[in-house]
């Protein structure tokens, strides 16, 4: 269970962005595996990706361009608190940024399916 | 329901570091009642031995500042009616610092940080030179003005989680406070205090959660002051300051 | 633990990348329409500096961000101390930079 002083919106954008990173670092290697198969294993390349035609695997990668979106939208929010003047509309800025991630992944989805 | 005739239950922390417990105790409801009233009513009722701290009981000095139902907050300001969890409020002394005894804390490190912070102002001039004149409109003054509220009562140290999970880190209020200096055109110490507030344990390590703003019972925004010093320190090592 | 060097380095690879992200993020939603196979994804990038370069600065930008937040992340979670965590901030940016380089030389190259 969340403690109870943690239980404040800027703290669960703070957990998604953590999250998020996490989750993207450790997809990273397994990606960058799979594009390096086009150096000298092309077939495997071509029978991964059409493995990843069922339809579970394109609901995981909605999930994974979900955690890049909301991990760069958020980010950019952190830069702007850090770089540029205060503003004061941080909640809202985080929420946008789930809401906009969403919004991109969706678009990938349905245009997978 | 808090009414005039019923009683409320409270769990107190009772101990220190070594081994603590929630006990329990029957406080009578009372109208308007702070979470202050019901810690005196114990130990003057109930547990003589109990041990907390307060001062001015009016909200104006931090002494009373305590963890209720998870939050920090300072007691005597907290209306017991508005933080009932059902029929119970749990107290509980404030976190990230060593507890002394039962619900009072030791905050020796919370004070060296904001030393280490260069939370002091370092003067320039003399009594002899005449008085610096600062407009309060000036950008920089009212940059300052936003964070000088601070009296060190511990309660935004007690919410962050970078404080419980990495113990170099300053804090919240020694932060805040090193941020109103950097901000004061007439100290001379900002290079010095910017090399302190980001060595080991300094602004880089704040992840702007926020928590210290959301409890302030100042209402002060320490998250935003900072990320004033993390944006001055970036200015300060382009410029080769640092 | 986090120095302020190491803190920039992060923020800096941060704002590099954002263009680059937005950039992937629209080449995985246009490029997804269809299905994918390898000759499609070669067919664009066999040959190309364009896309050499700018995978290969996000996989450089990326090797570096990941490490450091993933050594704050280990700190903070596992406490390690400092020469461990500096360990495996190095293993961590050597192996993303490593396995990334050579994707990128894959579809560039080959």
């Amino acid at each position: 269970m969340i403690k109870p002083h943690r239980n404040q919106p800027l703290w669960y954008a703070f957990m998604l962005h953590r999250l998020s990173g996490v989750a993207l670092a450790l997809f990273l290697p397994l990606h960058f595996y799979i594009l390096g198969l086009a150096l000298n294993d092309p077939e495997s390349l071509d029978g991964m990706l059409l493995w990843t035609e069922n339809p579970l695997v394109k609901f995981a990668e909605f999930g994974l361009v979900f955690l890049l979106a909301v991990h760069m939208f958020g980010g950019l929010r952190l830069l702007a608190l850090e770089f540029l003047p205060w503003k004061s509309a941080q909640k809202t800025f985080a929420a946008a940024a789930v809401a906009i991630a969403f919004f991109v992944a969706l678009v990938f989805l349905l245009r997978a399916i | 329901m808090v009414e005039e005739g019923n009683t409320i239950k409270v769990l107190l922390s009772r101990g220190n570091d070594s081994g603590s417990t929630l006990k329990e105790y029957e406080v009578p409801a009372k109208e308007s009642q702070t979470v202050l009233d019901v810690v005196t009513w114990i130990q003057r009722n109930l547990e003589p031995d109990l041990s907390y701290r307060f001062a001015c009981r009016v909200g104006m000095c931090g002494s009373c500042a305590m963890t209720v139902n998870g939050k920090p907050r300072w007691t005597c300001r907290t209306h017991v009616s508005k933080v009932m969890d059902g029929e119970t409020i749990t107290i509980e002394p404030l976190r990230n610092m060593p507890v002394i005894k039962d619900l009072a804390c030791d905050l020796n490190e919370f004070f060296e940080k904001w030393t280490k912070a260069r939370g002091h102002f370092i003067p320039t001039k003399t009594r002899d030179d005449p008085i610096e004149l600062i407009s309060p409109k000036e950008k920089k003054r009212r940059e300052a003005n936003a964070g000088i509220e601070c009296i060190n009562c511990g309660v935004c140290y007690s919410s962050c989680d970078v404080v419980e999970q990495n113990d170099k880190y300053l804090g919240p209020a020694a932060l805040n406070r090193a941020w109103t200096l950097i901000n004061d055109v007439r100290d001379g110490g900002r290079v010095e205090r910017l090399k302190a507030v980001t060595s080991e344990g300094g602004c880089q390590s704040c992840h702007s959660q926020q928590g210290c703003t959301t409890y302030c019972p100042n209402t002060l925004n320490p998250t935003r002051s900072i990320a004033g010093l993390k944006k001055a320190a970036f200015v300060a090592t382009l410029k080769g300051e640092l | 633990m986090l120095s302020i060097r190491l803190y920039l380095a992060q923020r800096i690879t941060a704002m590099l990348m954002a263009p680059l992200v937005l950039l992937h993020l629209g080449v995985m939603v246009y490029a997804i329409q269809g299905g994918l196979t390898s000759s499609e994804i070669l067919g664009r990038t066999q040959g190309s500096l364009f896309w050499g370069l700018t995978y290969g600065l996000f996989v450089v930008a990326l090797s570096i961000h990941a490490a450091i937040g993933l050594r704050v992340v280990i700190h903070e979670w596992f406490g390690l101390n400092e020469s461990l965590l500096n360990w495996i901030t190095y293993a961590i940016t050597l192996l993303l930079l490593g396995l990334g380089g050579r994707a990128v030389y894959a579809v560039v190259m080959s």
